[in-house]
């Protein structure tokens, strides 16, 4: 059946662990456009969700680090986080394990993915899946892209595996969604944390809306760091998307600085219907 | 190579429940495993998360093992903030602080 739905979200741990210290006049509409993400998620009756997130440290390390994993479970557990931290109970999420392994061999095609029969989600997968499937009944296929020890993928392998990925989903008959995770400009984890490049925000999801494969890639690790900070090399999530999605273009439902979230609160879909109509025609 | 080991202890301490176990009951012995240098064995003894965050320590590790201890969020950034004051720079890793360190969400 393919892909049912696509979009990207910020995933910062204060969303939920510091909600109540964000500026109500950008919290409220900002989580008003995850309602809206759930609700059109839950529209296109998914039989799965991919999560394309860029995972801390939760379940790789440095000993051994995949720059491509996909979870291959019919079961995974988070968060990894003191729950009490994080605000969100620690619990059982249901996989989808015989999906997974037809993604997989599939995504190996063209992409040297790492498979993990067992993961750990933290805040970069339960944030998003506490506001998208709040009661966690949704089987989950996590994908993961090395976002935190260099040397880093390159933004043009993330790319293509988004695209990879899409492949996957085509050949398979189950109705799938996805959904990237990350965020763009950030300096978390640091004494800087909260700082955010609004116009770096703002022209990286133009890039993304327009699905603009060259513009999205051509960022340096060096310039991102620079000007995004080391939170945003997490943009290979969702630069990923935008490959899964190539021909498709974005739209950008909210965004906007949220300093004590440290990130930018962003929610974007991109419009699958038109890419079929294209194809169709 | 310390700080892999500093990081990896960290890394390990986050996810694995009978490695916590064995940082309340018998921390020596844990931090002897990892064979961390004694400044890096002081900052874990001192749960002195600004020092770890000086040391290099990735921060995302660092936020993990930071709630674990019971730092309340403002404490947390703070004692990062505290310790560039104190120490200087980032030493290693990809987190270093910017403009001093100045701002953030506190």
């Amino acid at each position: 059946m393919s892909l049912v739905f696509a979009g990207i979200m910020s995933h910062g741990p204060g969303m939920t662990a510091r909600a109540e210290r964000a500026d109500p006049a950008v919290r409220e509409p900002f989580y008003a456009a995850l309602e809206r993400l759930r609700e059109e998620l839950e529209r296109s009756k998914p039989d799965a969700l991919i999560v394309i997130a860029a995972e801390h440290f939760a379940n790789f390390f440095m000993n051994n680090m995949p720059a491509y994993a996909i979870g291959m479970a019919d079961e995974y557990e988070g968060p990894i986080e003191d729950p009490e931290w994080l605000r969100i109970e620690r619990r059982s999420i249901p996989g989808a394990a015989d999906l997974s392994r037809r993604i997989v061999g599939k995504v190996m095609e063209t992409v040297d993915v790492t498979y993990a029969e067992e993961w750990k989600f933290d805040h970069g997968i339960m944030v998003p899946l506490n506001f998208l499937t709040p009661r966690f009944d949704l089987p989950v296929i996590p994908a993961n892209i090395n976002c935190q020890g260099p040397p880093l993928t390159p933004l043009s392998r993330a790319y293509e595996f988004g695209r990879a990925i899409r492949a996957a989903c085509d050949a398979a008959p189950e109705r799938i969604a996805l959904m990237g995770t990350g965020g763009i400009s950030h300096w978390p984890a640091t004494p800087n944390s909260g700082k955010i490049n609004v116009e770096w925000d703002r022209e990286f999801l133009r890039r993304w809306s327009a699905n603009d494969r060259a513009a999205l890639t051509c960022y340096s690790d060096a310039e991102t760091l620079r000007d995004a900070g080391q939170g945003g090399f997490e943009i290979r999530t969702l630069t990923a998307v935008a490959g899964a999605c190539e021909g498709s273009m974005g739209e950008v439902w909210f965004c906007e600085p949220i300093p004590i979230f440290a990130t930018s609160g962003f929610a974007a879909v991109m419009d699958l219907n038109a890419e079929a109509e294209a194809r169709a025609a | 190579m310390t700080l892999y080991r500093l990081q990896k202890l960290l890394y390990e301490l986050n996810r694995d429940r009978q490695v916590q176990e064995a940082f309340l009951t018998d921390l020596e012995h844990l931090l002897c495993e990892y064979q961390l240098s004694e400044e890096e064995a002081e900052a874990i003894r001192s749960d002195d998360v600004g020092k770890l965050y000086i040391l290099g320590v990735n921060g995302q590790i660092l936020m993990h093992f930071a709630a674990w201890r019971g730092y309340a969020w403002d404490a947390y950034i703070q004692a990062m903030k505290d310790a560039l004051a104190e120490h200087g720079q980032v030493r290693g890793g990809i987190y270093a602080a910017v403009e001093g360190g100045e701002g953030g969400a506190v």
